[in-house]
């Protein structure tokens, strides 16, 4: 695999797992609209994957045959969904990374890249709006959701900081022109999720614990049932046409 | 015109003329049945996105899926002309109060099961919906004909899904078989009982509501669909059905069955009610904080 395709697998990857886990939610919304729109996200994400993975291989051995440290989604997207809080604070703190990450990745010198990229960014943006929305309602909404849409938030926050790590794969993509560096998008993100916790009347949590690991094949607990669910039935049929 | 002006014209009705009560209450439940059919059937088919075997597939079962929940938003929109809101709708739902097909209290207990659904329920539904397009009130049919599009496009998406396991392997094609045994008869209950045996029927079609009988419908339904059980190599689970040189004619249906499931007694009618009453219960939080937030920032007038 060139550092191109690894790198793309792993924008690939974070995009699936995070539509797996958005579609977990089907018929379970708070409402018919976020039924519509949580499956339109999820499906947003499927899309944007597929064209990522198919860029790599074979898009349904990469999805459906690799083991857990194959993996190189960060962690975040792979957490249980929780509640709707939970799964809002989630999304925004994803969108708001997505939304700057695939906006520089648009004009990358990789054509692959460029152009998932930049259909991708639309997406984003409204995957970024529809989480802000949520969080801003929920956290200056009853005390009951203030307190929920916190304590989800509280409970993904440590993730993020991997969103922004840097290792010789991402530092040489960023030499050749190929993405943005880490510390480019991270004030952009900061200042994004700081104003939409500011208008959702959250606290900014403060965590001093940055688990990471995905980006290497280290995943949590909760990613290997993902992944058990999600591969089980093609693994069943080995070499069958669906 | 007045009202059966309108009606002996085959006009339509729309929501502010004046109708029978009668009339707006047979529409008011057979639209939020028509709507509650929409939601609960999220449930059998979103039992497998998360195990769908490709991603293509996963696609376009969350698309589908998707498009089920927009198809209850049109139809409880339509139910709302008439005077009634969503939410003392899905009250009624939760409370057993309401009716939704009988089709959706069968278990998916396998993929192919998600290729049965779209070919022979969506089928059958697009035979019951397509007449609705015509619907004599105004909102319904306006609705129907939006549903009816994409209902046609998810049961070809069924069909071409059938298609591929019924040319797949011989574990595939089993899985196939073993879908089209089970899913056949509850299909073609979903016209209905027998049209001498439907209380409200001759009503709904003196008010154009309905245009054709449980009876035509159904027959439609085995005519355009056993042909396709043969082309896909697979054998309807009905050993008297016969061809009389017009129409294929099925066995007699089992009408207790259709009994015991719209008492509640299906495999699946408490789980998907269930399901249900614990979504609307795990969202009241979202839903209370939305309109707290909205009548806090309401704009100023």
């Amino acid at each position: 695999m060139t550092p191109v395709q690894a790198y793309t697998l792993r924008l690939g990857d974070d995009c699936l797992v995070l539509g797996q886990r958005l579609s977990e939610w089907a018929a379970r919304a708070p409402t018919l609209e976020e039924d519509v729109a949580l499956l339109n996200i999820a499906l947003d994400l499927l899309g944007t994957a597929r064209s990522l993975l198919g860029a790599v291989g074979d898009e349904d051995a990469l999805a459906f045959l690799r083991a857990e440290p194959d993996w190189t989604n960060a962690l975040l997207v792979e957490l249980d969904n929780g509640d709707f809080g939970r799964t809002m604070a989630r999304q925004l703190l994803v969108s708001a990374y997505q939304v700057p990450l695939w906006a520089a990745l648009a004009s990358s010198t990789d054509p692959v890249l460029a152009g998932v990229a930049g259909k991708a960014v639309k997406e984003a943006t409204y995957h970024l709006d529809h989480a802000s929305a949520w969080v801003v309602r929920l956290g200056d909404g009853t005390a009951e959701s203030h307190a929920r849409v916190q304590a989800g938030l509280d409970g993904v926050w440590p993730y993020a900081a991997e969103l922004f790590e840097t290792d010789p794969l991402v530092e040489s993509l960023v030499q050749q022109g190929i993405t943005a560096a880490p510390a480019v998008l991270l004030p952009v993100w900061q200042q994004t999720v700081e104003r939409v916790l500011a208008e959702a009347t959250l606290t900014v949590p403060e965590s001093s614990w940055r688990p990471t690991g995905g980006r290497s094949g280290r995943h949590t607990e909760a990613f290997g049932y993902l992944l058990a669910e999600m591969q089980h039935l093609h693994r069943a049929h080995p070499g069958a046409s669906w | 015109m007045d009202f059966q002006q309108v009606i002996d014209t085959d006009g339509r009705i729309e929501p502010r003329d004046q109708m029978p009560d009668a009339y707006r209450q047979t529409l008011v439940r057979q639209i939020a049945q028509h709507a509650h059919s929409e939601i609960i059937g999220m449930q059998p088919e979103g039992n497998w996105i998360t195990r769908a075997p490709s991603l293509r597939r996963k696609a376009i079962l969350v698309a589908k899926v998707q498009d089920e929940a927009g198809h209850g938003l049109y139809l409880y929109g339509a139910a709302e002309t008439l005077g009634v809101d969503r939410a003392e709708l899905l009250d009624l739902l939760h409370a057993g109060r309401q009716k939704y097909s009988t089709i959706f209290n069968y278990p998916t207990t396998s993929w192919a099961d998600v290729a049965a659904i779209g070919w022979l329920v969506d089928g059958a539904a697009i035979m019951n919906q397509v007449p609705l397009t015509r619907c004599s009130y105004g909102p319904y049919a306006r609705a129907m004909t939006r549903i009816c599009k994409e209902e046609s496009f998810h049961q070809r998406q069924g069909f071409e899904a059938m298609t591929v396991l019924s040319r797949g392997t011989a574990a595939q094609q089993q899985m196939a078989q073993d879908a089209l045994d089970r899913w056949w008869w509850p299909a073609l209950m979903m016209f209905g009982p027998p049209d001498a045996a439907s209380p409200n029927s001759a009503q709904s079609m003196a008010w154009g509501i309905k245009r054709f009988g449980n009876d035509e419908l159904r027959q439609r339904f085995v005519d355009a669909t056993v042909p396709q059980a043969e082309f896909l190599g697979l054998t309807v689970p009905d050993p008297a059905l016969s061809w009389d040189g017009e129409h294929h004619r099925s066995g007699e249906i089992d009408w207790t069955e259709f009994a015991e499931v719209m008492k509640g007694n299906g495999p699946c009618n408490r789980q998907r009610l269930e399901f249900r009453q614990q979504a609307h219960a795990d969202g009241a939080w979202v839903r209370e904080a939305a309109q707290a937030y909205a009548s806090k920032h309401r704009p100023v007038a």
